[in-house]
Order: C-alpha cells, then sequence, then structure tokens
C-alpha cells in the first residue's frame, strides 16, 4: 500500500510539472489566477509548517527556539542551509538546557 | 565535456548541498515514521520535492485516502506548473518535445530560480548539468539520513526534525519582510492553520486537507486584495 502512496505522490508532482511545459506553451492571462499561484508557495510553506513545528521535536519550548531562530535568520537573509542548520543547533542545545 | 553542462553542474552544486542536508531529515523522519529505507529513497528519487514528499509521509502514516493524497500533492505542488509555464518561455529553440519531457522531472523551486537567472536561453546541456547533482543530493541525502537513523541518538534526530521547517522558513520569511502582501497572505495561513489544528469544531479535518484549505483560502485572499503586477511576477520568477 505504501507503494501506492509513493507512486500516486510521484505521478501528480510529474504531471504538474510536464504539462505546463509540453502542452500549455502560452502565457496564463488571467491576473488573479495568476495571483493565486504567486501566492500558493508562501502560504503552503506556513500552513505545513504551523503548528505542526511545534509537535516535530521533543518539547514545544525547542521547536519554538528553533523557529524563532530560523526567523530571525531568514530576516537577515541568511541562505537555506545556514537557516535550517542554525535551528537545528538551537533546538539541541535547547533541549540539553532543558536536561531531555 | 560540453561547456554549457559544466556550467549547469557549477550552479547546481550548491543546490546539491543544501538538498543533502533537508533530504537527510526526510530520511530519519521517514524511518521514524516507519517506512524502509527503500521506500524512503524511492520516494525521493521519483518526486524530488520537499514540502510534497514532508505531506505526503503524513497521509501514509494516517492512512489518509488516495484522494486526500492528491489533493494535497496538488495544491501543494501546483506552484510548479507555474515555474514550469515560465521555464517552457525561457527553453532554447533546438530543445525537443522528450527533451522537455525529461528537464519537467526535477524543476524545483531551487533550480527553477537558478535556471530563471541564467543569462541566456535554456539548453538540454545546461538543465541536465543543473539538474543532475541536486537530484543526487536528494536521493543520497534521504538514503544516508535513513540508514543513520537507527544509529543516532534521539536527541539528534529530535534536532534534525527540525531541518525541513527551517528551510521553509528561510524561503519564506525573507519575501514576507520585502512585500507586506505575501506577508499578510503568511499571517493569514498561520491563523487559519491554528484554527483548524486547535479550534474542537475543526478537528475531524485531517492534517493534509487542512493545509489546502488554509493555503487555497490564504492565496486567494492575497489574489483578491493584492493582484500581482505583471513585473512583480517576472521579478519573482
Amino acid at each position: 500500500m505504501v507503494y501506492v502512496y509513493i507512486f500516486v505522490m510521484a505521478f501528480v508532482t510529474y504531471l504538474l510539472r510536464v504539462i505546463p511545459l509540453t502542452v500549455f506553451r502560452k502565457k496564463i492571462e488571467n491576473q488573479f489566477l495568476c495571483s493565486f499561484l504567486y501566492y500558493v508557495p508562501y502560504a503552503c510553506l506556513t500552513a505545513l509548517t504551523i503548528p505542526a513545528i511545534f509537535s516535530s521535536t521533543a518539547s514545544v519550548i525547542s521547536a519554538a527556539a528553533g523557529l524563532v531562530t530560523a526567523v530571525i535568520l531568514g530576516f537577515w537573509n541568511k541562505g537555506l542551509f545556514t537557516v535550517a542548520a542554525s535551528a537545528c543547533v538551537v533546538v539541541f542545545l535547547t533541549e540539553r538546557l532543558l536536561g531531555l | 565535456m560540453n561547456s554549457e553542462f559544466k556550467r549547469g553542474l557549477k550552479d547546481g552544486l550548491p543546490i546539491a548541498i543544501g538538498y543533502f542536508s533537508v533530504s537527510f531529515s526526510f530520511g530519519i523522519l521517514a524511518l521514524q515514521q516507519g517506512l524502509t529505507i527503500f521506500q524512503s529513497v524511492l520516494t525521493s528519487l521519483t518526486n524530488i520535492t520537499s514540502a510534497g514528499q514532508f505531506a505526503g509521509l503524513q497521509i501514509i502514516v494516517a492512512g489518509g485516502t488516495i484522494l486526500e493524497m492528491i489533493l494535497t500533492q496538488f495544491i501543494i505542488n501546483l506552484r510548479y506548473a507555474l515555474m514550469s509555464l515560465s521555464l517552457s518561455q525561457k527553453l532554447d529553440k533546438k530543445v525537443t518535445l522528450w527533451q522537455r519531457f525529461i528537464m519537467a522531472f526535477a524543476n524545483t523551486d531551487e533550480i527553477f530560480a537558478v535556471a530563471m537567472s541564467h543569462q541566456k536561453s535554456l539548453t538540454m546541456s545546461y538543465m541536465a548539468g543543473l539538474q543532475l547533482l541536486p537530484v543526487f543530493g536528494w536521493t543520497a541525502g534521504t538514503g544516508v539520513g535513513a540508514v543513520a537513523s537507527s544509529l543516532l541518538p534521539d536527541s539528534l534526530c529530535s534536532a534534525l526534525n527540525l531541518a525541513l521547517y527551517g528551510m521553509f522558513v528561510a524561503i519564506v520569511v525573507p519575501v514576507a519582510r520585502k512585500a507586506r502582501p505575501v506577508m499578510c497572505v503568511v499571517l493569514i495561513a498561520i491563523v487559519l492553520s491554528c484554527i483548524f489544528y486547535y479550534v474542537p469544531l475543526f478537528q475531524s479535518i485531517s492534517g493534509g486537507i487542512a493545509v489546502i484549505l488554509a493555503t487555497v483560502i490564504a492565496a486567494s485572499v492575497g489574489a483578491w486584495l493584492f493582484p500581482v503586477p505583471a513585473s512583480e511576477k517576472d521579478m519573482d520568477s
């Protein structure tokens, strides 16, 4: 059953990538649709992160510390790797401080 | 070696390193949630997408329906359709139809961003070089993470679970800081997502559907209140 899920995931993802590149070669003109698609990644990544991030680590406190670290570094325009790695380090240190 | 291909490899290397670290945490998470090493590597090799795989994993673990999986992947990865559309406008005239089928496979957020900032029109050689290392990094990272998950202490796994979210934050926050409409969309998404999660009335809604609803509503409100002018879209892509 897990393989069915994986196949469905891969198939839907590939279709979304391949259809516009091969079939539709015109530009989208509808402004609402364009604007909607422009906002989708930000809305989606945000909804994926919050509130799920708070239950991703051993403690809500360490997750919150990691989130705050990531937001601050993101605000300073640090790269993906720097932000993600620093947030992980802060989670690790926070959990050691909490004695988990 | 073709110089376009070499240039692609060079542009793809930093992406590959970033992908390795994030997919490493995907591998750990996938094993923790009960997938096998082979299944987690297969997922990464066939999908090459962080948010989609991550949400998909939650659905697999929760035993969600196939329809839920299709809808979630469709909404979360809908942005790729827009990216592929933009990419199609920048392709070299010599690129054939079957080459389009190949380069569509790994059109990720980061690869797309780098391809669009490439000075010349995009050839198959360049795209092949650009995508090769990130695909390898993404798949290999998952494999190493999956193998290491049983060896790593719980304390490290707990910290690494945050890596994926850290990357999402790193994508969203810099844009939200610059563009107030994006900030509004992000805040709406946070409020909706929390309502679906914490308000008892909505707790029958599964995680995947909650993400879809929050995304569609927040992005629609954004599109309605702050239509994006054509020039800004080009700048973003």
